[in-house]
């Protein structure tokens, strides 16, 4: 029971994560911005809802294919930013700044 | 010697996958993971010194609760300003030049400044320079001041 609750506990705090990325990929202004909730918050939201199945399967070898994911994820997500921001950044996108607006 | 250390990972790794204990598939693991670990050791294993490397991976598992708690920390800290009626931001591209080595302390710190506070590594190569971009500009100062570069410097002193 105890388990339960707090395996749903972490589940509903990914969500959280998640969901607030989606808002923040819609609100911020350009590619760059975009990618900060795109590569953090992403992240952190797939570990959290990882971390609650882990909790809730409890201590088996399904947990520890759980635990490999979120090693992966750690190294993947990150890395894929990076990518995406590099093509960007080499294919000459300019940043938003706070001073031209309307650019 | 590498032959047998990325032997004993991969087959490892395949018993946590598989968990079968049927003598047959253990042999027929232990097979692939020599065969595996016979046309890829190269590319698991570099040929650096492997004991100095090893300790490194040690040390780096000491690092992982600190990266872990700047990333909940970084998270916060977006989402409130994702979330703030006002978008509180003020973005910048940042250059400088780390005081890093070693390939593997390089990826470990870019990727370490991708997933904390408001800042995305744009670039970073062998010559150790960094393009970096923040958030706002209160995140490049912080890291600028090199907290975290410090830290993955002391995996380096071996």
């Amino acid at each position: 029971m105890f388990r339960e609750i707090l395996s749903g506990t972490f589940i509903f705090l990914g969500v959280f994560f998640i969901v607030s990325a989606s808002i923040g990929i819609v609100r911020l202004p350009d590619f760059y911005t975009r990618t900060h909730p795109a590569g953090k918050a992403d992240t952190l939201g797939q570990i959290f809802v990882l971390l609650g199945l882990v909790i809730y399967e409890g201590f088996s070898l399904v947990s520890v294919k759980l635990l490999f994911i979120i090693g992966f994820i750690l190294i993947a997500n990150p890395t894929a930013t990076h990518a995406l921001v590099k093509s960007a950044y080499i294919s000459g996108l300019k940043a938003w700044t706070k001073d031209k607006k309307d650019g | 010697m590498r032959f047998l250390v990325s032997f004993f990972i991969l087959f490892i790794f395949w018993f946590l996958l598989s968990g079968e204990t049927n003598l047959i598939l253990i042999i027929s693991g232990i097979i692939s993971s020599l065969l595996v670990s016979y046309l890829s050791y190269d590319m698991l294993i570099s040929k650096s010194d492997l004991r100095r490397n090893i300790i490194m991976y040690l040390k780096f598992i000491k690092y992982i609760p600190y990266l872990i708690f700047q990333i909940i920390l970084a998270n916060i800290d977006v989402i409130y300003r994702v979330l703030h009626p006002k978008l509180p931001i003020d973005p910048v591209v940042i250059n400088f030049k780390t005081k890093l080595d070693t390939e593997f302390c390089i990826v470990a710190y870019a990727n370490s400044i991708t997933l904390t506070p408001g800042t995305v590594t744009i670039d970073a190569n062998k010559s150790k320079d960094f393009i970096v971009h923040a958030l706002h500009s209160s995140y490049a100062h912080s890291l600028l001041s090199g907290e975290m570069e410090k830290r993955i410097k002391e995996l380096e002193n071996v």
